[in-house]
C-alpha cells in the first residue's frame, strides 16, 4: 500500500461556501461586471486606455496570455500522472484539471470581452487563416477547452452515479439519467487516453504559438523580448509554471479549507521545477547573448527594470530556492518559491504583450485604466469562486479515505 | 482512467491520425486572398512636389463617407502644429516638417496605408478579413472581422485604426486605395484631387522606373532612396523625398517581408501536420509503455 492509495478525491461537502474572503471576492466580481456593462454598452474605448497606438492591453496580456500560461498545470500534470503513468501524482491531477478548465473558460471570457465584435467569436471556426498565429491559438484553445470539459466529465459522473435525485416530477427520470451517466462513464474510461494525449499535444501547440503572436510585431517590440525563439521560450516557461501553479493552489486550498497540505507530493513536484526553470533560463540568457541584447540592460528604463525583475525575481531566486531541500519541505518556503515562479511568468507575459510593445508613433504610453484592472481582477476572482464551489460539489481534492474533512474552526478562512 | 487493451488503443490512435490527415488539404487552402500581381498598381508620392494643401484629406473623407469640414477649411495651417496619424476619422493625413536648408519651403508628407506587397495585416488576421487584391489594394472585409486588432499589432507602419467608441460593429479603418471607386475606372480620390500632381498613379513597376529616373536626373533635389521600393519586401505606395526619410518620421525597416519570420515558424510547427501527429504518436507510445511496464511490475 503506497501513500496515494489511501487518498481519495472527495467533495468538501461539509465546507461552507460563504466566508468573509468569499464576500470580498464577490464584491470584486460585481465591480468587474459593472465596468463590463460599460464596455458592452458604450464600446471598448469607454472603459479602457486602449487606442490606435496601443491596441492590446492587460485584457490580452494578463487575462489571455498569462491566463493560458497559468492553466499549464492541466497539461503538465496530465503528462506526468497519465502519460508517464506516475500514480503518486494522481492527487494533484484533478485540482490542476479543474484549474485549467476554469482558467481556459476565463481566457475565453477575456477574449470575448476584448474583441470588438464579441458576437463573431465563432468566426475562426469557419473562416480560416493558416498563416495567422492568432488563428492557431484560437482554434487550439477552443478545442483544448472542449477536451478539458470532456476530461472533467468522469468527475461529474463519479459524483452523481447512484446519487441522481431530481426534484418533484422529474424524479421519474432518476433511473434513465443514472443509466446514461453510467454509459457515459464506461465510454469515457475506454477513450479517455485519446483526450489526455490530445490535451498535451494541443497545449504544446498553443502555448508556443502564443509566443509566435508577437513575432510579427517585428521592430515594434523591444529587442529584449523580440526574438524568433519566442515560441520556444513561451513553451518552456509554460512547462515551468505548470507545477508551481499546482503547488500554489494546493497550499492555498489547504489553508482556506483547513486541510493538511499534501506535502509529500508537493515537495516532489517542487523538486522537478528547478531543472525545468534551469532549461528556460538557459534559453532565455542564451538568446540574450546570441542577439547581444544585454546592451539594453545598461540603460535604466522601464524595459530594463521589468526585464531584470522578470529574470531575477521570477526565475533566478525561485530556482535557487527550489534547489534547497529545506525549501521544498517547508510549506511557507515552497509556497514563496512557487509563487515567485507564477509571478515571474505573469510578469513575462505582461512584458511581452504590453511593456515590450513600443509603437513607432506614440504620443504617450499605455497604462491600464481602472476599468481594465477591475475587469481583470473580477474575472480572476470569479475563477476562484467557481473553483471553490466546484471542490465543494465535486470530488476534486483528495482526502484521506474514510475520514472526511473534519469541520474545524480554521475552515472559515477566506 | 481505466487501462485499455492495445487494440482499442491503436484503433483510437488511427482515428485521430485519419482525422488529422483529413484536415491537411483543407488547412493548406486556409488562407485569405493574397495576390501579388506583377501588374498591380501603386502611387508614387513626391514629397518635394507636395505643397501641403491637404485637399487629399478632404477628397478622401468625401470618397469614404467620413464627416468633413468644407474644403475651404483645409487652407488653415493650424493642424500642422501637431504630428497627426491616420485614424478612424481620417484615412490619410498630411504632416509638415521643417526644412533646415530652405525654411520657407517646409517638407510636407502625406501618410496613409502603404499597401505592402506582403502585408503583415493580411498574414496576421485571425479570420482572413484583410486581403491583398490583384490591383494592389489591401482591403478589409466587415463581414469577417471580429475586432481583435491583431492587424494593428502587426502593421509595421502603424496604420489600421479601430472604432473604440462603438459598442456594436466597430470597424477597422484604413486607406483602401479606393478599391470600390477604382472598379469603375475612376482614379483614387486623393490622386484625382491633388492640384500639383504630387501623386502619380500607375503600375508599380512603371512608378519605380519613374522614381529612379527623377532621382538620377535631379540628385540635388532628392535623397538617393525610394522609400517602399524594398522596405518590408516592397510597398505599392512609394515615396521620394528631399531629405533623409528618418527626418520625416518614416520607420527604418529592412527588406524582408514583415510576416516572414512569423509565417516560417507557424508553417514549421504545422508542416503537413507532421509535428503535431508525431508528438501525438510519441506521447501515445510513452503512455502505452509506461502502462505496460506498470502491469509487468505488478505481475
Amino acid at each position: 500500500m503506497t501513500m496515494h492509495q489511501m487518498m481519495k478525491p472527495t467533495p468538501l461537502a461539509t465546507q461552507r461556501f460563504l466566508t468573509p474572503g468569499v464576500a470580498v471576492l464577490l464584491l470584486l466580481v460585481l465591480n468587474g461586471f459593472a465596468f463590463l456593462a460599460g464596455r458592452f454598452l458604450f464600446g471598448i474605448g469607454a472603459v479602457t486606455n486602449l487606442d490606435n497606438q496601443y491596441p492590446w492591453g492587460i485584457w490580452i496580456g494578463v487575462d489571455v496570455a498569462a491566463g493560458v500560461a497559468l492553466a499549464a498545470g492541466g497539461f503538465t500534470t496530465a503528462a506526468l500522472g497519465h502519460v508517464m503513468h506516475r500514480e503518486q501524482y494522481h492527487a494533484v491531477v484533478r485540482p490542476a484539471l479543474l484549474t485549467a478548465m476554469l482558467g481556459y473558460t476565463m481566457v475565453a471570457a477575456g477574449v470575448a470581452v476584448d474583441i470588438g465584435r464579441w458576437y463573431y467569436i465563432w468566426h475562426p471556426l469557419v473562416m480560416w487563416n493558416g498563416n495567422s498565429a492568432l488563428f492557431e491559438v484560437g482554434i487550439c484553445v477552443m478545442i483544448y477547452m472542449t477536451v478539458l470539459y470532456i476530461e472533467f466529465l468522469p468527475v461529474v459522473t463519479e459524483r452523481f452515479i447512484g446519487r441522481v435525485n431530481l426534484p418533484g416530477a422529474l424524479g421519474r427520470l432518476n433511473g434513465p439519467v443514472d443509466r446514461t451517466l453510467r454509459a457515459l462513464d464506461r465510454g469515457l474510461s475506454q477513450t479517455m487516453f485519446v483526450f489526455i494525449i490530445a490535451g498535451v499535444v494541443l497545449s504544446t501547440l498553443h502555448q508556443s504559438s502564443l509566443g509566435t503572436l508577437m513575432v510579427i510585431a517585428g521592430p515594434k517590440m523591444h529587442p529584449l523580448w523580440q526574438t524568433p525563439i519566442l515560441p520556444l521560450l513561451f513553451l518552456l516557461s509554460a512547462i515551468s509554471v505548470g507545477l508551481p501553479m499546482v503547488i500554489v493552489e494546493s497550499l492555498l486550498a489547504a489553508r482556506s479549507f483547513g486541510l493538511k497540505p499534501e506535502m509529500p507530493v508537493l515537495s516532489k513536484l517542487g523538486r522537478m521545477v528547478a531543472p525545468l526553470l534551469g532549461v528556460y533560463l538557459a534559453f532565455k540568457l542564451g538568446d540574450m547573448f546570441v542577439r547581444e541584447t544585454f546592451v539594453y540592460l545598461k540603460v535604466l528604463s522601464t524595459e530594463s527594470i521589468m526585464f531584470m525583475a522578470e529574470i531575477l525575481l521570477g526565475v533566478v531566486v525561485p530556482l535557487r530556492m527550489l534547489l534547497s531541500p529545506k525549501v521544498v519541505k517547508s510549506p511557507p518556503l515552497l509556497f514563496t518559491a512557487a509563487f515567485l515562479v507564477v509571478g515571474g511568468v505573469v510578469l513575462n507575459r505582461i512584458n511581452n504583450f504590453v511593456v515590450a510593445y513600443t509603437p513607432p508613433y506614440s504620443y504617450g504610453s499605455y497604462f491600464p485604466s481602472l476599468g481594465e484592472i477591475s475587469v481583470t481582477v473580477g474575472l480572476a476572482s470569479l475563477l476562484v469562486l467557481l473553483y471553490r464551489a466546484a471542490v465543494i460539489i465535486f470530488p476534486v481534492i483528495s482526502l484521506p479515505d474514510r475520514t472526511l474533512a473534519p469541520p474545524s474552526k480554521y475552515s472559515i478562512r477566506g | 482512467m481505466q487501462p485499455q487493451d492495445r487494440r482499442s488503443f491503436l484503433k483510437a490512435s488511427a482515428v485521430i491520425g485519419a482525422a488529422a490527415t483529413g484536415l491537411t488539404p483543407t488547412a493548406a487552402k486556409a488562407a485569405p486572398r493574397n495576390i501579388l500581381s506583377p501588374d498591380r498598381l501603386g502611387v508614387l508620392v513626391d514629397t518635394t512636389v507636395c505643397i501641403g494643401c491637404r485637399q487629399c484629406e478632404w477628397a478622401c473623407k468625401v470618397a469614404h463617407d467620413l464627416p468633413t469640414e468644407p474644403l475651404e477649411s483645409y487652407e488653415d495651417p493650424a493642424p500642422f502644429a501637431a504630428m497627426r496619424r491616420p485614424d478612424e476619422t481620417a484615412l490619410t493625413v498630411v504632416n509638415r516638417y521643417d526644412n533646415p536648408k530652405h525654411p520657407e519651403v517646409p517638407y510636407t508628407v502625406k501618410v496613409q496605408c502603404m499597401h505592402c506587397g506582403h502585408p503583415a495585416c493580411v498574414s496576421a488576421c485571425i479570420v482572413g478579413a484583410i486581403s491583398k487584391e490583384e490591383n494592389g489594394a489591401v482591403v478589409w472585409d466587415t463581414k469577417k472581422c471580429i475586432g481583435c486588432r491583431y492587424c494593428m499589432v502587426a502593421c509595421p507602419f502603424q496604420i489600421p485604426a479601430f472604432e473604440y467608441q462603438e459598442a456594436l460593429d466597430p470597424r477597422i479603418l484604413k486607406c483602401d486605395f479606393c478599391f470600390e471607386r477604382r472598379k469603375t475606372g475612376a482614379l483614387p480620390a486623393c490622386v484625382e484631387q491633388c492640384p500639383v500632381e504630387a501623386l502619380s498613379y500607375g503600375p508599380r513597376e512603371e512608378l519605380v522606373r519613374v522614381a529612379r529616373d527623377r532621382v538620377r536626373r535631379q540628385p540635388e533635389r532628392y535623397v538617393q532612396h525610394i522609400f517602399g521600393e524594398y522596405e518590408v519586401g516592397g510597398t505599392d505606395w512609394l515615396y521620394l523625398a528631399g531629405t533623409d526619410f528618418a527626418a520625416l518620421q518614416f520607420p527604418s525597416l529592412g527588406p524582408r517581408p514583415a510576416p516572414g519570420v512569423s509565417e516560417s515558424i507557424q508553417h514549421g510547427i504545422f508542416a503537413y501536420f507532421i509535428p503535431p501527429v508525431a508528438l501525438y504518436a510519441l506521447l501515445g507510445s510513452i503512455m502505452w509503455m509506461a502502462r505496460h511496464r506498470g502491469e509487468e511490475d505488478e505481475a
